[in-house]
């Protein structure tokens, strides 16, 4: 299932793998950047990172991340602000009778100098709700 | 990864240019008077908002006799959509690639 709009972006994905393994790639360096991109994240809330790959034309490659939930085997979340614009990622797992429900989701679009994940803000995401309505009349 | 011009974010991320661009969506063509009134900020720095919102196409104007009417142009907010765009077609890619992984983490 897939649900594209404005104000976030979710995919949900039943994979025939166990919690701990689906656990591991998504948390492990060295997995990360199989799948993902070369890192040096740490399952460590406040921890820091980036993720890099190869700078492209209008992109430096270069993606600013700090982690703000680990819950094994459960959650993980960190932010993802590249260009100038911050988001958060999250990760959801839950265990199904064939392996794992990944839910991935990214939300909180906006300008990165405005970043501010704890609420607080005027805004930003009350406008992009706002928005979705006037972006679906341009089709 | 992304081609995108940042001027639509840079015009948006302040918040009395979100207000102004919400209000002109909402209510349609305005001048800058009726903009200006009770938004507790002065018509010259007003005006000075509205031409960051022109700049990255987000509004367009209009001379009536001696007054400007503004009128918000939502084709303005394309660069927001494809950058959603982007991102579901990178994380389809990666999410995939994952579920290789995982494949070959089970031989």
């Amino acid at each position: 299932m897939t649900t594209a709009t404005t104000r976030s972006l979710v995919i949900e994905k039943e994979m025939p793998h166990p919690l701990e393994r689906v656990w591991r790639a998504l948390t492990q360096g060295s997995l990360m950047k199989e799948w993902l991109m070369d890192n040096d994240f740490q399952p460590v809330v406040g921890h820091r990172f980036n993720f890099r790959s190869t700078p492209a034309p209008n992109w430096n490659g270069v993606v600013d991340c700090e982690v703000l939930a680990v819950e094994p085997n459960k959650k993980l979340s960190y932010s993802w602000c590249s260009m100038g614009l911050a988001s958060v990622v999250s990760w959801t797992l839950s265990a199904t009778a064939h392996g794992t429900l990944l839910r991935f989701e990214q939300t909180g679009f906006g300008p990165g100098q405005e970043a501010n994940y704890n609420g607080a803000k005027y805004g930003w995401q009350k406008f992009i709700g706002g928005m979705e309505r006037v972006v679906a009349g341009l089709k | 990864m992304l081609a995108i011009s940042g001027t639509v974010f840079t015009a948006l991320a302040d918040p009395t240019r979100r207000a102004l661009f919400e209000r002109l969506s909402r209510e349609g063509e305005l001048t800058v008077r009726l903009l200006t009134n009770n938004s507790g900020v002065s018509q010259p720095a007003v005006s000075k908002h509205l031409g960051v919102l022109k700049h990255a196409g987000l509004v367009r104007s209009k001379h009536k006799g001696r007054q400007t009417h503004y009128r918000a142009r939502p084709r303005g907010l394309t660069p927001l959509v494809d950058w959603m765009n982007y991102y579901s077609r990178f994380w389809h890619d990666r999410i995939d690639r994952l579920e290789d992984l995982l494949k070959r983490m089970d031989q």
